[in-house]
């Protein structure tokens, strides 16, 4: 009893204090926050890379810095599903909208009438005497029936979903995503591409370090930014082979109704593919330790050609103008192909990767 | 009987069943220390999940607390539980050791004591003319068992857990977060602390399986037992058989992270998707372990509070039999996005959908159990309608993640918090609230305020939903599980949610006042205080029921 009053007690106390922090994470006060200190060209931060490829400062709207659009890709408060950007996302978001929402709907009032109607008809006032009646099969019957019909008027839509989902078409880009404690990394294999993406920190985070890059507005919405986004080019067929390093990690863009878990020493692989040029956020999605909730993901789909140029801007190169070689074995769903390198946490390419030991200043958005 | 202490003694005022010795009772530490008396143990059961319950609802209250707003504002405090906030990394470890100290007090410290412990303990011999449980020692030695793990758990909170101190792992303990990931004692002392917990209850499930098969009173058939039992006898085979598979587990953790076995690491040739198996095997029974002995309740008031008997006696009994069996086959549709095959997910799709048919078939009969009778609303009554309802409503999302493409975008978001709240805190709570109330008068032979019952009834049913419903809205935007921050989008709900919480406590206030008044002032109870309705064998009896009961066996025709 004391313990519950104690924590009244807390309860009531906490209000005054998290009033008074509640603008704490107002995106505004970051607003001009982009003048953060750049290193010069070819330090060893970014060895190698081609210099006249390196913009002085993040610019928003270049590739790799789309801004985001308020309410797509991201959350924004919404009582319902997020708008689906992938086929598999629409045929997903249509069945549970259009089918599942509506049953549970009818079935919750359908209860609840009965249960009103009878507290209500046979309340001790109304009906004195009750009556012995325990059994009717005909009734028994149905009410075991009707609920058999309505779950296979949802199996079978449902199973159609999963067939699909496990159904992709050909992967014209293979991506492979490594969860770690406490960030993503990603890498192209087909493109030489490889890097690390951390949350951006806000400003006024006494957790930031003076040399990283503090959050904007146009970097997304807070705890779900990112230093070095995913790019992808729209349209085409992306196929994600998930993996983890160290802890249980995963990989989810709920845009995309797309959510794997990434397990060390194991590979699996999902996809995505949209037509819809935007940024999309997700966030880690299985308990990984203590920053879980500070390791979002970002994907940005933009058009082939901005793609091949931020592949040209991180160092990678175009494996040709039709990428027919990561298409091979990508009919499989749910099969493991490994076209990366089959070590999670190793992943070695071509163009020299970034430090991934720190959280370092890549505000040049290259990796 | 006028404080609160020798009301709690439960000395039967009546010589109604007690001119033998039955009214002889130890002196005070043989009676609650070495107790071999069931409805004794009964009472410290659930006197340790009412202390269990509301540690694990303090901590809850701390956790709605720090997500009332986005930012850390909380964590950063110093606190009882997971104490040590010098820098970031131990604030949002904190965060993963309440939320992982809130589920297994919750789970194995509050509801399982409660309902098999409490209520099936005081219950079960009374509803079938026996005179105690079929071994009392082990009665005994269940209940204290519960003691030293919970001890155990509440300790692991003060030593180092790896980031900071206390076990972070959630209550599934996934590897290899609970192995390699880590380091220090507290994981260990969680794992000992379950698998006391454990032992525990699988005793007490031995005890209950002998108890009904073999000492119900002449006349009282399988096919009469009253559905509490079972419930409880369902509920016992269950645990029985899926108790051994998480002890195996747990053990399988211990020696990876302490004797170098590899049976969950991938660099030793183990398989992290392993642990899930297992633990989702013990897993998903148990959570029909948390809920069957509130169906079984439900039943009961229902009936007693309709004046009629129970609507398809048979169908109630099979259909608790059944979701026993298919919550065997269904554990890995916790598991949807772990890698499985489609086909894996295909299987696992149907056959949780399958339970939703035998879970329908109770709902409807428990309000045909209505129809057609002379329905009063007490308390007990209340709380068992409030349970109908929520309960449908977290069994339809229940329907919705069962579909394994539709919850690739829900599973770990607060949609399934939502859901699983819908069932446990709405659903099994509530039960465990309805038989407190039903059943109090028996237990205490005093009679609490009806006005306060309500009072706390609809505080409860308002806060809870007001708590739980907009996490729903919260899953289908995204938000994430188990994050003690949250991006500004999703601080409305949240903040509602919080107040919901506040309502909430206001009713468990309410709650532990009635208990107050009822030891109190309350008025003497009858042998049955709630009139033709209530035909189980516990209200013949003297209300608190002699200290040894039917040394005359009772017939039933």
């Amino acid at each position: 009893m004391r313990l519950i009053g104690w924590a009244i007690a807390l309860a009531a106390a906490g209000l005054t204090p998290v009033a008074a922090q509640g603008q704490t994470n107002t995106p505004a006060q970051n607003a001009t926050a982009t003048t953060v200190p750049t290193p010069p060209a070819g330090t060893a931060q970014n060895p190698g890379k081609p210099d006249a490829a390196q913009p002085a400062a993040v610019v928003p709207g270049s590739v790799g810095h789309a801004i985001p659009t308020p309410g797509i890709g991201e959350p924004d408060g919404r009582k319902g599903i997020q708008d689906q950007v992938t086929p598999i996302g629409e045929e997903a978001l249509g069945f549970h909208n259009y089918w599942l929402l509506p049953l549970c709907a009818i079935i919750s009032a359908f209860v609840l009438v009965l249960l009103v109607w009878a507290l209500f008809r046979y309340r001790r006032g109304a009906n004195p005497v009750p009556s012995r009646n325990s059994h009717n099969t005909v009734i028994e019957v149905v009410w075991t029936l009707v609920p058999v019909l309505i779950l296979v008027a949802i199996a079978i839509p449902s199973i159609r979903l999963l067939r699909h989902q496990y159904s992709p078409p050909p992967a014209d880009v293979t991506v492979k995503v490594t969860g770690h404690q406490w960030y993503w990394s990603y890498e192209l294999p087909d493109y030489g591409v490889s890097f690390d993406s951390y949350m951006l920190k806000e400003a006024n985070d006494p957790t930031r370090q003076a040399n990283q890059r503090a959050r904007t507005n146009d970097d997304g919405p807070p705890l779900l930014a990112v230093d070095n986004r995913l790019v992808l080019p729209a349209g085409k067929v992306v196929k994600f082979i998930v993996t983890a390093d160290d802890v249980i990690h995963s990989f989810a863009v709920p845009a995309f109704w797309l959510k794997q878990d990434a397990n060390p020493g194991q590979l699996h692989e999902t996809w995505a593919m949209t037509n819809r040029q935007g940024v999309y956020f997700g966030q880690c999605s299985e308990l990984c330790g203590a920053r879980h909730g500070f390791m979002p993901i970002a994907v940005e789909v933009t058009s082939p050609d901005k793609f091949a140029q931020w592949i040209a801007q991180n160092g990678g190169h175009m494996p040709g103008a039709k990428p027919a070689a990561p298409a091979a074995s990508g009919g499989n769903g749910g099969g493991v192909s490994t076209p990366a390198p089959a070590t999670p946490g190793t992943a070695t390419t071509p163009t020299p990767a970034p430090n991934n030991k720190n959280v370092a200043n890549r505000a040049t958005g290259n990796a | 009987m006028s404080t609160t202490a020798d009301s709690l003694h439960l000395k039967p005022h009546e010589a109604h069943d007690s001119h033998h010795d039955a009214d002889h009772k130890p002196g005070f530490f043989v009676r609650w220390f070495m107790s071999t008396n069931h409805k004794d143990i009964g009472t410290l059961y659930l006197i340790f999940a009412i202390i269990a319950g509301v540690i694990g609802g303090s901590i809850s209250g701390i956790m709605r607390w720090e997500l009332m707003e986005p930012g850390i504002q909380v964590l950063n405090r110093a606190w009882p539980i997971g104490a040590g906030t010098a820098n970031f990394d131990e604030w949002t470890h904190h965060w993963n050791v309440l939320i992982t100290a809130h589920g297994l007090i919750m789970v194995f410290f509050t509801v399982m004591p409660a309902m098999m412990g409490g209520f099936g303990n005081w219950f079960v011999p009374l509803m079938i003319g026996a005179p105690d449980m079929a071994f009392p020692r082990m009665n005994n030695i269940s209940f204290w068992l519960l003691v030293p793990s919970f001890f155990l758990l509440l300790g692991s909170t003060f030593v180092s857990g790896g980031t900071g101190l206390g076990a972070g792992t959630g209550w599934t303990l996934y590897a290899p977060l609970s192995t390699s990931g880590s380091s220090g004692p507290a994981v260990d002392m969680v794992i000992f602390s379950l698998h006391l917990a454990g032992a525990s209850s699988i005793l007490g499930a031995i005890n209950f399986i002998t108890t009904i098969f073999n000492m119900r009173a002449p006349g009282m058939t399988l096919h009469k037992m009253p559905l509490f039992v079972w419930s409880v006898l369902v509920t016992a085979f269950l645990l029985l058989l899926s108790l051994p598979v998480l002890a195996g587990a747990i053990t399988m953790l211990l020696t990876d992270r302490n004797f170098g076995t590899a049976f969950f690491d991938a660099a030793g040739g183990g398989n992290v998707v392993l642990y899930q198996h297992l633990f989702w095997f013990f897993g998903h029974p148990e959570v029909y372990i948390m809920i069957l002995p509130g169906f079984g309740m439900i039943s009961q008031i229902v009936a007693t509070f309709s004046r009629k008997p129970v609507f398809g006696y048979l169908g109630m009994a099979y259909a608790m039999v059944a979701i026993g069996v298919i919550g065997f086959v269904v554990w890995a549709h916790h598991m949807f996005i772990t890698g499985m095959s489609v086909d894996e997910k295909m299987y696992f799709t149907a056959a949780t959908m399958i339970i939703a048919v035998p879970t329908g078939v109770k709902i409807f009969s428990w309000i045909a159990t209505m129809w057609g009778g002379s329905i009063s609303f007490e308390t007990p009554m209340l709380w068992a309608i409030g349970f109908i309802f929520l309960f449908t409503v977290g069994g339809v999302t229940g329907v919705v993640l069962a579909n394994g493409g539709v919850d690739t975008y829900m599973t770990d978001t607060y949609y399934v918090v939502a859901h699983f709240h819908y069932v446990l805190s709405l659903g099994a709570i509530f039960s465990i609230f309805a038989g407190f109330y039903y059943w109090f008068p028996k237990m205490s032979g005093r009679m609490y305020s009806e006005a306060l019952g309500k009072l706390h009834f609809f505080l409860m049913f308002v806060g809870v939903n007001i708590v739980f419903f907009p996490m729903h809205f919260l899953g289908l935007d995204g938000m994430p599980r188990r994050i003690p921050d949250y991006t500004p989008a999703f601080a409305h709900w949240n903040y509602i949610s919080t107040v919901g919480y506040m309502i909430t406590i206001a009713g468990v206030g309410v709650f532990f006042l009635n208990l107050i008044y009822a030891f109190t002032a309350g008025k003497k109870a009858p042998a049955n205080p709630w009139g033709e309705g209530a035909t189980t064998l516990e209200w013949t009896l003297s209300s608190p029921p002699p200290f040894h009961q039917y040394s005359t066996l009772p017939r039933i025709d």
